[in-house]
């Protein structure tokens, strides 16, 4: 995984609560063996009409959000099934950053897993966000947004924070404590299945 | 102080202690594997050169995107996504040495249905899927966890998971249900769903306690455990009990020494008295009435015997909520104040992970028996496991739903998520026993409501959604 970088972009603003997965890359997109190319299919039935023609009224049609990175969205973000399709879509797309007041668990965490920094901020906040014009940026390091109307500083956890500006592969982090593992299994009273 | 049943089972799994504001790394006895979160997981092993820690802890079958429709043909397109997808989980499983039940095997069937049928799921375990409905097998009192492919990734080279500590929430189910056929745990789940909101239990694990759970069978309380996702928790689960244990003993895959570890379950596996909850909410059950889905989302559900309510009336105040219920009225082409037994159905659909076991199929072939279904209605039965499927149809029930013009298919998880053949068209409005009601769910511009087995049974018949608590069940 790359390290995270400092990221400055405009924001684009989708105004929706309860964005759910099935939304972010629908059902038929999902029959890929690989993590790459789930871009196109990005919230595919609101972007596209049944022609599979850009519906104008949806904002990534907007050609001036076409290099945004930051999507801003309401609350309960990614609330839905497990797919971690959803993440991939949205990272293949050119989003490393989502803003919402909150996030759905399983979505919050697969976000981590492929380097994308999901932020919760304060409903009042990600409403000014909404309407922000100008670019803005996201410094993971000092855990700052500068915006053109002043700084907003947001949480994270220290661990996520870590893994993402170092870019760590978690797996090789828990190979390191097999030891405890093995220890783990042996007392373990729960038996095999077969 | 006490200790939660979620905090014992935590507990009892950390192989790495928890550091203040870190996850802890949990040690997974149980992981269950499908042919749609998996290929990457397989292929990020392979190109590290990684092997499955655990196969003799890990089962694999094909569920989200097999057809329903008779078995013994092959795929129509070999070369389509979905074939692969199968022939991708039929490589990886005999590659890595995992135990595969495939498309032809008679234990096939959906995860969170055959995991506890062949006795895979068990108490005080945990349990985790690259499926958030993984949350079914908490009826078992097991720690049951949805999780993305990086994690299945994860689990399949580590069997352990970093994950951050839920929170317990405690959601209390009081008193008794005047008419149990007719207002079923489908309807009780929806109502939680409906008071707690979808974000209600994020970041929490529910424990569902009370009498009205206590009454409930195993496979009832899979419904209610299932959906807890639907409200947003990481997991739901059910203390064990006597019905849990005998829901279990004599299963194709339950251990050999079972009987020993039912005595300590017995005694383990409970909260504490004095043990704290850091959220809590309480339904009372003796005066609810089946539940229907209006919206986009299982939040937005209503009595069967109201009307469809006005954005303003359903968001109490919430700017948000409000614009979110007008999208939703559009997108469900319903009019507020439309009484919802008027409102006309195309499709109906008894299956999924939610509803689709032995005693949803007996429930649901009660309103049936002897009727045939409206003339303009198209209706299916997808038994949730070739297993269900086989002990319905020793039963006849196969012939009851034939005989009214349903559709009796092979198991899976079909027109659910509709990424096999199983979709809705444009525009058409389907009675679901399913657990997500989303835009585009079962097939885009589908219009989606969410009730009970006996609920779609009857809307199958009238044409349209009817009170069952009017019809005789018993």
């Amino acid at each position: 995984m790359d390290s995270f970088k400092k990221i400055t972009s405009i924001v684009t603003p989708l105004d929706k609560v309860n964005v759910d997965t099935d939304q972010i890359v629908p059902k038929q997109f999902l029959k890929l063996v690989q993590k790459s190319g789930f871009g196109k299919f990005l919230f595919f039935n609101w972007r596209y009409d049944e022609q599979e023609n850009e519906k104008s009224d949806f904002v990534l049609n907007d050609t001036k959000y076409k290099n945004s990175q930051i999507l801003v969205a309401g609350d309960n973000f990614g609330c839905g099934s497990s797919r971690e399709h959803a993440v991939w879509a949205l990272l293949d797309y050119g989003f490393a950053v989502i803003i919402a007041p909150s996030f759905a668990d399983i979505f919050f965490s697969n976000c981590f897993k492929n380097g994308v920094l999901p932020i919760a901020l304060e409903q009042k906040i990600v409403e000014k966000l909404l309407q922000e014009t100008g670019a803005i940026e996201v410094d993971l390091e000092n855990q700052i947004i500068k915006t053109p109307s002043g700084d907003i500083s947001f949480e994270i956890d220290s661990y996520q924070k870590k893994v993402l500006l170092e870019g760590l592969d978690d797996i090789s982090i828990t190979f390191q404590y097999e030891d405890k593992i093995l220890d783990f299994e042996k007392q373990s009273k729960i038996p095999s299945v077969l | 102080m006490g200790k939660t049943l979620f905090e014992k089972i935590w507990e009892s799994h950390i192989v790495v202690v928890e550091k203040q504001n870190n996850p802890s790394l949990i040690y997974i006895d149980r992981h269950l594997v499908h042919e749609v979160t998996s290929p990457q997981a397989f292929e990020g092993l392979r190109m590290n050169n990684r092997k499955v820690r655990r196969p003799d802890l890990t089962i694999a079958t094909m569920d989200h995107n097999v057809p329903t429709t008779d078995r013994s043909l092959p795929i129509l397109d070999q070369t389509s996504s979905s074939s692969v997808q199968i022939k991708t989980l039929e490589k990886n499983c005999k590659d890595f040495g995992i135990k595969l039940f495939d498309i032809n095997s008679p234990n096939q069937g959906i995860v969170h249905v055959i995991g506890p049928q062949l006795g895979i799921t068990l108490p005080g375990s945990t349990i985790v899927c690259g499926d958030s409905h993984t949350s079914t097998h908490g009826a078992f009192g097991a720690l049951a966890l949805g999780i993305g492919t990086s994690d299945v990734e994860h689990v399949l080279a580590s069997q352990t998971m970093w994950l951050e500590k839920p929170k317990p929430f405690e959601i209390r189910v009081e008193g008794k249900r005047k008419n149990p056929h007719a207002v079923t745990a489908k309807d009780i789940i929806l109502s939680i769903i409906k008071n707690i909101g979808t974000g209600g239990g994020t970041g929490t694990v529910i424990e569902y306690r009370g009498e009205g759970i206590a009454d409930l069978s195993m496979e009832q309380r899979m419904t209610i455990c299932n959906m807890s996702i639907e409200a947003g928790a990481r997991a739901g689960l059910i203390a064990p009990d006597e019905k849990t244990f005998d829901y279990l003993r004599d299963r194709e895959y339950t251990p050999k020494n079972y009987e020993s570890l039912v005595d300590s379950w017995r005694d383990d596996l409970k909260t504490d008295s004095d043990a704290k909850f850091e959220k809590e909410f309480t339904l009372h059950i003796d005066d609810i009435a089946p539940q229907v889905s209006w919206g986009t989302n299982p939040g937005m559900t209503c009595n069967v015997t109201d009307s469809i309510p006005s954005p303003g009336e359903f968001s109490n105040g919430d700017e948000n909520q409000k614009r979110g219920a007008e999208k939703a009225l559009e997108y469900m082409a319903l009019e507020p104040g439309t009484l919802v037994e008027d409102i006309k159905i195309d499709r109906v659909f008894i299956g999924s992970c939610t509803n689709a076991r032995l005693e949803d199929l007996i429930e649901a072939s009660k309103v049936i028996r002897g009727q045939k279904i409206s003339s303009h209605v198209q209706a299916m039965v997808v038994p949730g496991s070739q297993m269900v499927k086989k002990q319905a149809e020793e039963m006849g029930l196969d012939k009851i739903f034939i005989d009214a013009n349903f559709e009796w298919r092979e198991a899976g998880c079909s027109m659910c998520l509709g990424m096999n053949p199983d979709i809705l068209s444009p525009g058409e409005r389907c009675a679901s026993t399913s657990n997500r009601n989303f835009e585009g769910r079962q097939g885009a511009g589908g219009q989606t409501h969410l009730v009970s087995p006996v609920m779609a049974a009857a809307a199958a018949i009238h044409g349209h959604f009817v009170d069952v608590r009017k019809m005789d069940l018993s």
